[in-house]
């Protein structure tokens, strides 16, 4: 059982939501299987994620979480010998579907990596990258919303006499906080982030905890986890995966306190992992 | 402080060292040592008279410097593209690639006189032919010139600069592509505008090795634009050039008054170094701005 200080409103809120509206699906994946040649990594696996809501993915290592996470914004394309069986939906559009441009895919799905990895460019072009790759040339427009989405990743106080220093030159919390800023200038819809604070220490990753609370408000995250604490406090939803099966899937709240199957229990309790 | 044990491969490391830096320095000081008493405003600045035994090396220096210059506009970018190719694009395993690399491979083992009878036979017989007739010009580029001596200065360099430039390309580390991707951008944008500029300075060392050996080898442009005396710079480049290197290989074997124009040769020598040193030195400092450009703080 995990022990609970105080119940974190999301989970409240997640609770009562579910009785509540009509949910609005954003992504869905159906019955997804991902190999690497003939290794069976991701086994037809399917769930929803739910829009303005945090969806986790928890498990022990190498159980699969980071591929199938790769696999909702195709850069699992990358590796020559992946390939993918079942679909996956983005507001009801096939992104494996032969039309679907995988480059405008990458624009409305964003990824925060587990090490952060800004351009070795200043502060300033390393946000507005992505709007000048994508077309953006009003000078004034990409300052604009530069400044905004440093704002919305809480380090626009820190960096703003400092845009045109070098983003390297920061701290590892700083320049993770930076490549959020980065993802949300191109406005993406749905927000990928593979283990965004492990490499960060406990100060920086309450402040990542923090940010993901408030930016679900305008977007859909997905967030895969090692630290099942962090899951509990931060997502809506959580999926337990192990060796490549999703276990188990609901509600935060009801996973870390009532879980249905006996492994996922046994992970939570952390008698293995 | 623990004491120092007598080590066999530190003294044998020593001695090798002491070896090379002294084998470069008896070169050096033998040049040197010849070729100072010579050096002066007029040798650098004035054309050679009286049958090289008086003058100066300024057009050899000119011919020197427009070729290596030519040579560099046409390898850098050849050599760049290919390399992106293969280190971005290309599958490793499909023939195509596979052809490409033994190419290279093979082209770096070529002797360079091989390279000079090549340029003589496809650049000035063939191309230079071709372009003649093409143009209705008077026997223009079906001759030796600064074209084709830079075009096969350029074939000879070549593998040195797709090979320093693959290994630029390669050391970006793949963090930086997989978050430009992510974010919208098409492989071409992110090599653009991510890889390139992360490489340029190991392109640069590739053009840098480039430089020194086109400033150095003379049997590719034996036959292909090298004379030995001009009374006239070059001015397009279907013209002939001097040539330092070339210029001192003629003196030591051709010249009529050997005695008289050893002083000459030493520091027609010198001066070749200095011009290689110089144009190294140049590349290499453009190289460490870029360097301190890229590296954070």
């Amino acid at each position: 059982m995990v022990e609970e200080k105080a119940v974190p409103p999301s989970m409240v809120e997640a609770t009562r939501l579910q009785e509540a509206a009509p949910r609005t699906i954003r992504m869905e994946a159906r019955a997804v299987s991902v190999f690497y040649g003939k290794t069976e990594a991701i086994k037809k696996v399917s769930l929803e994620m739910e829009a303005n809501k945090v969806t986790a993915l928890i498990g022990p290592s190498g159980c699969g979480k980071s591929t199938f996470l790769r696999a909702l914004n195709r850069m699992n394309d990358l590796i020559p010998t992946c390939q993918i069986q079942g679909r996956i939906f983005l507001d009801g559009r096939d992104i494996y579907d032969p039309d679907m441009d995988v480059v405008d895919l990458r624009r409305m799905i964003g990824m925060i990596f587990q090490k952060s990895n800004p351009f070795p460019k200043s502060v300033f072009e390393n946000v507005a990258y992505g709007l000048r790759v994508n077309g953006m040339r009003d000078k004034g427009k990409i300052a604009e919303i530069v400044e905004r989405s440093l704002k919305r990743a809480a380090i626009w106080e820190e960096v703003k006499d400092h845009l045109d220093r070098n983003a390297l030159s920061f701290s590892g919390g700083q320049q993770q906080r930076l490549c959020i800023a980065r993802a949300l200038a191109i406005e993406p819809e749905v927000i990928l982030m593979d283990e965004p604070a492990s490499a960060l220490d406990p100060i920086s990753t309450a402040k990542i905890e923090e940010l993901i609370f408030e930016l679900k408000k305008k977007y859909t995250i997905v967030i895969v986890t090692h630290n099942m604490q962090q899951a509990a406090r931060v997502s809506d939803y959580t999926g337990f995966f192990l060796l490549g099966d999703l276990v188990e899937f609901g509600v935060t709240h009801d996973l870390f306190t009532k879980p249905r199957d006996k492994r996922t229990e046994d992970y939570i309790t952390g008698r293995f992992g | 402080m623990a004491k120092r044990r007598f080590s066999l491969p530190i003294l044998v490391t020593a001695i090798m060292t002491a070896v090379i830096v002294g084998i470069v320095f008896a070169i050096l000081g033998n040049i040197f040592w010849f070729g100072h008493a010579h050096l002066s405003w007029e040798f650098l600045s004035t054309a050679p008279r009286e049958g090289m035994t008086a003058g100066g090396i300024f057009p050899a220096i000119f011919g020197t410097v427009a070729l290596v210059l030519l040579m560099t506009v046409a390898v850098v970018p050849i050599g760049v593209v290919t390399a992106i190719y293969l280190s971005e694009y290309a599958r490793e395993t499909s023939p195509l690639t596979r052809a490409v690399r033994l190419a290279v491979s093979n082209l770096a083992g070529v002797p360079s006189i091989v390279f000079g009878l090549f340029g003589l036979g496809f650049f000035i017989q063939f191309m230079g032919a071709g372009i003649d007739r093409t143009f209705h010009l008077e026997f223009t580029f079906n001759q030796p010139c600064l074209l084709w001596a830079a075009m096969t200065l350029a074939v000879l360099n070549l593998p040195v600069v797709i090979v320093t430039t693959e290994e630029a390309l390669k050391q970006v580390p793949e963090d930086y592509r997989h978050a430009s991707l992510a974010l919208g951008a098409s492989k071409w944008q992110t090599i653009w505008r991510v890889i390139l500029p992360q490489a340029l300075p190991g392109i640069l060392t590739g053009a840098i090795l480039a430089v020194s050996r086109g400033a150095g080898e003379v049997a590719p442009i034996m036959f292909t634009g090298a004379a030995y005396y001009l009374p006239y710079l070059p001015h397009a480049l279907s013209d002939q050039f001097m040539e330092l290197g070339y210029h001192v290989y003629v003196m030591a074997t051709q010249s009529p008054d050997v005695e008289a124009t050893k002083p000459i040769l030493y520091g027609t020598v010198f001066v070749l170094l200095a011009v290689t040193f110089l144009l190294n030195l140049s590349a290499i400092a453009l190289r460490s701005v870029l360097r301190r450009r890229f590296a954070g703080t």
